[in-house]
């Protein structure tokens, strides 16, 4: 039996006021216990891919989707006030920036219960009391004294430990993490990866992972989405994905990153040379072509979709 | 190193000042010596007492109807902090709830607040002041409330960009993403982290407020007559300025002393809290 999907989005696209298409028509899935992970570079669509699904997108920014669904609920024809309930309570978001993601003005404990208070109720005595236990559980030492403590007294670490303790207080089914080890020191960044796989296996959680980092998506990640200019171009298992990465694209991101032995000192580290393009209405074909070594003249029409296996999907005129 | 103690300071004294005044406001009925009322023709213009003719009775001498001058500035403290005070809250509760809407929505809606602030910077202020508090009456309330719907201009200016710089902060998009509404947005995520910038700007007004209290009623539109104001102390001691020149001396200190004060406590706050936020 598979295990229930959490989040389904079928064929969702945003448009910027500005005329740039920033997500074209992105599919994923996660399910219960399960990491999904969304690579990319700056600037593909990623995070804006995650705020579309929370309903948080920027003034301006238009969202079209074929579906969004949380558990089978179409988030789409949720009201605002819905969606409101539903965030933070079954669907908790946390950010990269854990020094400025936390209020300034308010102790961690007052921010804490007031999660639980709105979507929940209950006293504040109640509330406090469940901040330092789930505290205690993400490896905060003295919970009770940090509940009193105001953000700029942690360090980073310790804040993201707090992100993420406050995005549990609702018992959450589903966890949208924007990179959230990105701004954090390697040691800390695979405390808090670790901290992330046991809170998933303990609580059954689905998290939607977003990175740039492919060393996090070979640590944590089940499924991998690689997107590119707004486009899914590649989605697989993880182990399938890195042992038979199909895009060109996934490719010279593979090759981007740097092994030890068989980098050699002299050598100079990968690159694709080139940005991502800001796609226009009306775009036909392989976005990446400009930047890819395989690029044929077939790449400006439109791109068919290629099946490699069971499960792992591609965009790109090369066959397997 | 000089340059800061220097700046600490100054802001003990602003804040010393300003605590002197508000405590003698608050405690005016135990400090006077003589009721701040009485006339009493026979002891007019008695100067005060480090001058040649002054009595103990009367420390800073009397006024042209023979009213003991101390007793009469202590309670014109009140007048000056309550106008000072009132004026305040209800200028930064208008331009504040302005400034936070067009910042934190934008768009329209911000269009509308720059119109307004716009159309509120092109009014004199203090011709719209005299017509209004002449046509209307002059009392206490008035020139309160005339000052109070006249005087929100900077708050709204202020609170408008500050809001506009928190609300792209990151635990503003995390208040969004666990679900809070955007009234609980404006009310626990912008205005706690703008209300520095306010408390600034707070004092600015605060002072010329007390200030254009006291040219209203210099023009004989302000506070009424017998109410012991500052400001209608000096007009009713300017007839009288070139042979006793305490009358006029006195309370114009007063008001300089005070408003000084209330200059330096802003400016220290502004310092204060600016560092804490760079720290």
């Amino acid at each position: 039996m598979t295990p229930e999907t959490v989040l389904e989005v079928r064929d969702l696209r945003v448009r910027f006021g500005t005329g740039v298409d920033a997500v074209r028509g992105v599919s994923l899935g996660v399910r219960a216990g399960e990491t999904h992970c969304l690579v990319g570079e700056s600037g593909c669509g990623k995070s804006v891919t995650a705020l579309a699904v929370m309903g948080l997108l920027a003034r301006g920014a238009t969202r079209n989707a074929a579906l969004v669904a949380f558990r089978g609920t179409d988030m789409m024809a949720l009201s605002e006030r819905e969606m409101a309930r539903l965030r933070g309570d079954k669907i908790a978001m946390i950010f990269q920036e854990p020094m400025t993601s936390l209020n300034p003005a308010f102790t961690i404990g007052s921010q804490m219960a007031e999660v639980l208070e709105r979507h929940r109720g209950g006293g504040r005595r109640r509330a406090l009391d469940r901040a330092a236990g789930l505290l205690g559980r993400v490896g905060v030492s003295a919970p009770g004294m940090r509940l009193a403590q105001y953000p700029h007294q942690l360090s980073g670490g310790l804040r993201q430990r707090v992100m993420i303790a406050m995005a549990l207080m609702c018992e959450p089914e589903l966890l949208i993490a924007d990179e959230p080890t990105t701004a954090l020191d390697v040691t800390v960044q695979a405390q808090i990866l670790r901290l992330l796989v046991e809170l998933q296996r303990d609580l059954g959680l689905a998290i939607l992972l977003i990175t740039h980092d492919l060393g996090v998506v070979a640590r944590v990640a089940h499924r991998v989405s690689v997107m590119y200019a707004g486009e899914v171009v590649e989605s697989a298992a993880v182990d399938e994905l890195f042992a038979a990465p199909s895009h060109p694209y996934t490719r010279a991101l593979l090759a981007c990153v740097p092994v030890p032995g068989t980098v050699r000192r002299d050598q100079p580290l990968g690159s694709i040379p080139g940005t991502v393009p800001r796609m226009r209405p009306g775009f036909v074909g392989c976005a990446f072509r400009a930047r890819c070594r395989y690029a044929m003249d077939v790449c400006a029409e439109a791109v068919p979709e290629r099946l490699r296996a069971p499960g792992h999907r591609y965009l790109c005129q090369l066959a397997a | 190193m000089i340059a800061v103690r220097l700046r600490m300071a100054s802001t003990l004294l602003g804040a010393a000042i300003v605590l002197a005044v508000a405590g003698v406001a608050l405690l005016a009925p135990l400090l006077v010596p003589h009721d701040p009322f009485a006339q009493d023709l026979m002891t007019r213009l008695v100067p005060p007492m480090w001058l040649d003719g002054g009595q103990a009775a009367h420390p800073f001498g009397t006024d042209q109807l023979g009213r003991d001058y101390l007793s009469r500035l202590i309670y014109g403290a009140r007048i000056s902090m309550l106008i000072g005070i009132a004026t305040v809250v209800t200028s930064g509760l208008i331009g504040t709830t302005l400034g936070v809407l067009g910042g934190f929505f934008g768009g329209w809606v911000d269009d509308a607040v720059m119109f307004v602030i716009t159309c509120r910077l092109s009014i004199p202020l203090v011709l719209v002041a005299l017509a209004v508090v002449s046509l209307v009456g002059s009392s206490l309330s008035v020139v309160v409330l005339t000052l109070g719907l006249l005087l929100w201009d900077r708050f709204a200016v202020v609170s408008r960009t500050t809001t506009m710089q928190v609300r792209n902060l990151d635990y503003v998009s995390a208040a969004r993403a666990a679900g809070c509404s955007r009234v609980s947005i404006m009310l626990r995520e912008v205005l706690p982290n703008i209300v520095h910038h306010l408390a600034v700007v707070a004092t600015l007004e605060m002072a010329l407020a007390i200030l254009l209290e006291a040219a209203l009623s210099f023009l004989g539109l302000g506070v009424p007559a017998p109410l012991p104001s500052w400001g209608l102390m000096i007009a009713e001691a300017k007839d009288y300025m070139f042979f006793t020149p305490w009358v006029i001396q006195i309370p114009g200190i007063a008001l300089f002393v005070l408003v000084l004060g209330i200059n330096l406590l802003g400016d220290g706050l502004r310092d204060l809290l600016g560092a804490a936020r760079d720290a």
